[in-house]
C-alpha cells in the first residue's frame, strides 16, 4: 500500500494549498460566526471550488465528478481543515452525496450529484437524535407506509448546514426497536416541504446546524433512497467513510494548530529569550510532533483503504478517528497553554482550533467510542 | 521495473534451491540470527550451511560492493531480496553490528586499506564487532567521554573504560570513541578508532541487570597500543563519524522494534485470556480492554509509520531526524505493552523462577523489567525529544 504521495497527488495538494491560502483567510471564520444568516460559509468560494473540480473530486465522471480516489479527496480535506473552512464539504459531499453514491437510484444520482459537483446544490444528512450519542442506528423518527408513500414524524438534532442545504436525507424507522439495525429507511426531503420545521442551533465552533422537526411529513415513494428497511447498512458504510474524511479535516487542523504554536514559541520572548528555548516547552512540542507523525500514517492508510481495501474500512475508520480525536484535542489544548494569556483571547486563532477540535471529537464517535469499537471488531 | 521482477524470480529460485529446508519458517526478525565471530559457539549445520551459501553469493551484505564481499545490489533489489526471504520466513544468514553499523560507516568514511581489511571479514561472518561509545561519565552527554588516547608516533596508547557495550564478551573487535585532545570544544577532540580486542590490556566484564543476565558489558583499556592506521576518517574528527553511525543505529533499532512490535496486541489478548477468566468473547474488564486497544492502535500506527519512512527512503536518502520519532515512539510503546502485560497478569507477573509460574509469565516478567531500558539505551527519550525539538522543529 503506497503511503507517500506521487507527483500528481503532490501537485493537487499544492494547488489546493495555494488557492486556499489566497482565498480563505482564517479571519473569515469570525465574520461568518457573527453573521445572522444561516449559510455560514461563502457560496461564491464554494462555486469556485466546484469549478476547480474539487467538490466532485471523487464522484464518478458520469455524475459530473473528476473520478479521482478517496485518497485524493482526503488530501483536499486536510487543507480544508487547516484553514477551518466551513464550506459544506462535510455535510454535502461526505454525508449527503455519499448516501446517494452508496444507495441512490440512477435517477436520484443524476438529479443531485452533477448539481452538487457544479456547486449549484448542497445537501446534508439528518441522522443524529436526542440520546443517540454516537449510535447512528438509534432511530426513533418514524416512517409509516401509506398508499401514496410515507408519513414521517420525529426530531433530528445537530443537522449540519441544515439551514442552507437544498436537500436533507433523513433516517427514519419503518419497523423494529429504537436501536434495531434493521428496519431503517433513508428519505430525501426538501426544507420547504409542509411538515418540516427547522430551528437554528448556535454552536461553539461557529458552524451552522439545525434542529429538524418532522410533523406528518408526507413523502412519495420516489423519495426513498435504497431499499426500505436497509438504511442501516448504508449508514454503516457512509459513516465509516465519513469518519475517515472527518479525520483528514481534523489532522489538517491539528497540524495547523501545532505549526501556529511553534511559530509563537519562536517569536514570544520572556526572560530575555524566546520561550521556545525552554526545554519544558520543547519536549512537549516534540511529543506532539511524534503523535502527529504516527497519526498521519494512520490517516494515509485509512484513506488508501477506502480505495483499495474497503473490507478493512471499519477497523481503519475507528483507528484513525480515535487517533485524530486524541491528537487534535491534545494539539489545541497544548496550543492554548503554550500561547499563555493571549491563547485565551478571541483575537488569536488558536482558540478557534480548540473549539473545532472539541466539535469534531464529539462527531461520529470520540476516541473512547472508537477504542471500544476497535476491541469489538478485533474479537475482544 | 521489468528487470526488478526478473530479479525477484531469480532470487526466489535461488532461495528455494539453496536455503536449508529446516530454516524455512523459522525467521523471527532482522536481529534474530547467527552473529558470527571467532568466539561463536554455533554448531548447527543448517545455520552454517545457510551462511556459507549466502557468503558465496554476497547476500549476507546484499548492498555492499562485490569487491568487499557484498552482493552489489541496488536498494530496490535488496528490498526484493528481503521480501523474498521474508516470504519464506528465513532467518538472516548473518546479523550483528558489523553488518548494521561499522560496515556502512567504513563504506562512507573508511580508508581503502580499512575497507579491504574489515568488510570482507564482516560479510563472511569471521569477525564480530561491538560498539565502544558510552562511558561511566559519558551517557547522554556522549561528547564528554574521557577514554584517553596518547600519541606515541605510529600508534596511540589507550587508557580508560567503556560501559553498556553490548556483546563485548563475544566480540573480536570494538569500534571506539577516544579522546585525543582535551582542549577546545569537546566534540573536536574525539577520534573514532578500531581496536582488536585481543590486544594486550583489553578486558571485559559482563553486567547483570534488574532483569537478570544481559548482553551488556564493561570494557577496560589499560595501556592498549593501537596503530594509527586504525583511525577512521581523521584524528580529532571522530564526532562526525560517530553521529553518522548513530543514524544507522537508530534506523536499526527502529527496524528491530518494528519486527518485535508486530503482535503486541495479540499477545496482550492472549495474556488477558489466560489471566482474566474470559476465555472467549468480550473481556469483562473494560479498563483492560481499552488499554489493550490503545496499544493495538498505536502498534498499527507504528508499523504504518515505519512503512511510510521506508517508502520515502527508497530514493536512497540517509536516515534523518524522523528516525528519532521511531525510536521515541517505538521504545515507549514496547514499555506500555509489557507494563500492561504485567498489570493483566497481576500476582502471576511476580515470579522470578521456579515452580508456581508458567514459563511465558516468567519470560514476561523479565521482558517487562528489560523494557524499562528501551527508553534509555541508544539515546534516552529525553535526548530524542531534544533532537526533534532542535533539528526538526527548529526551536532555539
Amino acid at each position: 500500500m503506497q503511503l507517500i504521495l506521487d507527483e500528481t497527488q503532490r501537485l493537487l495538494e499544492t494547488t489546493v494549498e495555494e488557492f486556499v491560502a489566497q482565498k480563505a483567510p482564517l479571519s473569515r471564520i469570525r465574520t461568518f460566526r457573527e453573521a445572522q444568516n444561516q449559510t455560514g460559509y461563502c457560496s461564491t468560494l464554494w462555486k469556485e471550488m466546484a469549478e476547480m473540480g474539487w467538490v466532485g473530486l471523487h464522484f464518478p465522471e458520469t455524475f459530473g465528478g473528476s473520478g479521482l480516489g478517496f485518497f485524493e479527496f482526503s488530501l483536499l480535506l486536510q487543507v480544508v481543515g487547516r484553514k477551518l473552512m466551513p464550506e459544506p464539504f462535510f455535510s454535502t459531499v461526505v454525508l449527503g452525496a455519499q448516501v446517494l453514491l452508496e444507495a441512490g437510484s440512477s435517477e436520484q444520482k443524476s438529479a443531485w450529484l452533477p448539481e452538487i459537483a457544479l456547486g449549484n446544490k448542497t445537501m446534508t444528512l439528518a441522522y443524529d437524535e436526542p440520546k443517540a450519542r454516537y449510535n447512528h442506528l438509534h432511530v426513533t423518527t418514524e416512517a409509516n407506509k401509506t398508499d401514496k408513500g410515507f408519513v414521517l414524524n420525529g426530531l433530528k438534532t445537530h443537522v449540519l448546514d441544515g439551514g442552507s442545504a437544498d436537500g436533507i436525507i433523513v433516517s427514519a424507522r419503518l419497523e423494529g426497536g429504537t436501536k434495531d439495525p434493521e428496519g431503517i429507511g433513508l428519505f430525501l426531503l426538501e426544507p420547504k416541504m409542509a411538515g418540516v420545521k427547522i430551528t437554528n442551533q448556535n454552536r461553539v465552533d461557529g458552524r451552522k446546524s439545525v434542529l429538524l422537526e418532522l410533523r406528518s411529513l408526507e413523502l412519495p415513494h420516489e423519495n426513498l433512497i435504497g431499499e426500505a428497511g436497509a438504511g442501516g447498512v448504508v449508514l454503516n458504510r457512509v459513516m465509516d467513510k465519513a469518519r475517515i474524511a472527518l479525520s483528514a479535516e481534523m489532522l489538517g487542523g491539528a497540524n495547523q494548530a501545532f505549526e501556529t504554536t511553534i511559530d509563537y514559541l519562536k517569536e514570544r520572548t520572556q526572560f530575555g529569550v524566546p520561550i521556545g528555548s525552554f526545554q519544558a516547552l520543547q519536549h512537549r512540542a516534540a511529543e506532539l510532533f511524534t503523535q502527529l507523525q504516527v497519526t498521519k500514517s494512520a490517516l494515509l492508510a485509512a484513506a488508501k483503504c477506502v480505495d483499495e481495501a474497503p473490507e478493512n474500512i471499519a477497523e481503519m475508520a475507528s483507528l484513525v478517528k480515535a487517533k485524530c480525536s486524541d491528537v487534535f484535542v491534545l494539539a489545541t489544548n497544548e496550543g492554548v497553554q503554550m500561547h499563555g494569556g493571549v491563547g485565551m483571547t478571541d483575537e488569536y486563532d488558536i482558540g478557534l482550533y480548540m473549539k473545532r477540535a472539541r466539535a469534531t471529537d464529539a462527531l461520529l464517535g470520540d476516541a473512547s467510542f472508537h477504542r471500544e469499537r476497535w476491541a469489538t471488531l478485533r474479537g475482544y | 521495473m521489468a528487470s526488478l521482477e526478473q530479479f525477484r524470480s531469480e532470487a526466489r529460485q535461488w532461495l528455494e534451491k539453496h536455503a536449508p529446508a529446516s530454516l524455512v519458517g523459522t525467521g523471527r526478525g532482522p536481529f534474530e540470527g547467527y552473529w558470527g565471530g571467532k568466539k561463536n559457539t554455533e554448531t548447527r549445520s543448517d545455520v552454517m550451511k545457510w551462511l556459507e551459501v549466502c557468503v558465496e553469493r554476497g547476500w549476507t551484505a546484499p548492498m555492499w560492493p562485490t569487491e568487499f564481499g557484498g552482493g552489489g545490489l541496488s536498494r530496490d533489489e535488496a528490498e526484493v531480496l528481503a521480501g523474498e526471504m521474508e516470504r519464506l520466513q528465513l532467518p538472516p544468514p548473518l546479523v550483528g553490528f558489523g553488518l548494521a553499523m561499522i560496515g556502512p560507516t567504513l563504506l562512507d568514511f573508511g580508508s581503502q586499506a580499512q575497507k579491504r581489511e574489515h568488510l570482507m571479514r564482516i560479510a563472511r561472518g569471521e569477525v564480530r564487532w561491538c560498539q565502544g561509545y558510552s562511558e561511566p561519565g559519558a551517557g547522554s552527554d556522549l561528547a564528554s567521554l574521557s577514554t584517553k588516547a596518547t600519541d606515541c608516533g605510529d600508534a596511540f596508547i589507550i587508557n580508560g573504560q567503556k560501559v553498556w557495550t553490548s556483546h563485548a564478551d563475544k566480540s573480536d573487535w570494538i569500534f571506539s570513541l577516544v579522546r585525543t585532545n582535551t582542549e577546545g570544544k569537546k566534540q573536536e577532540g574525539i577520534t573514532f578508532i578500531l581496536i582488536d580486542m585481543e590486544t594486550p590490556g583489553v578486558s571485559v566484564r559482563p553486567i547483570e541487570l534488574i532483569s537478570g543476565a544481559s548482553p551488556f558489558c564493561e570494557v577496560f583499556f589499560e595501556d592498549v597500543k593501537v596503530p594509527k592506521c586504525n583511525v577512521v576518517s581523521e584524528v580529532h574528527k571522530g564526532w562526525t563519524v560517530a553521529k553518522a553511525l548513530l543514524g544507522y543505529e537508530r534506523s536499526v533499532i527502529g527496524r528491530a522494534m518494528g519486527s518485535q512490535m508486530s503482535d503486541a496486541e495479540d499477545q496482550l489478548i492472549a495474556c488477558a485470556r489466560r489471566h482474566l477468566d474470559d476465555a472467549t468473547g468480550a473481556l469483562s474488564d473494560p479498563y483492560m480492554r481499552h488499554e489493550i486497544a490503545k496499544v493495538g492502535m498505536d502498534e498499527q500506527c507504528f508499523a504504518l509509520t515505519l512503512n511510510r519512512i521506508q517508502q520515502a527512503r527508497k530514493g536512497g536518502r540517509a536516515p534523518g531526524p524522523e528516525s528519532s520519532v521511531v525510536k521515541l515512539f517505538g521504545s515507549r510503546l514496547k514499555q506500555r505493552w509489557w507494563e500492561l502485560s504485567a498489570q493483566i497478569a497481576g500476582a502471576q507477573a511476580l515470579g522470578w523462577d521456579g515452580p508456581g509460574f508458567e514459563e511465558e509469565d516468567l519470560n514476561m516478567t523479565r521482558a517487562w523489567l528489560r523494557s524499562r531500558g528501551n527508553t534509555i539505551e541508544g539515546g534516552t527519550s529525553e535526548i530524542q525529544l531534544n533532537i526533534v525539538a532542535k533539528r526538526v522543529l527548529g526551536l532555539p
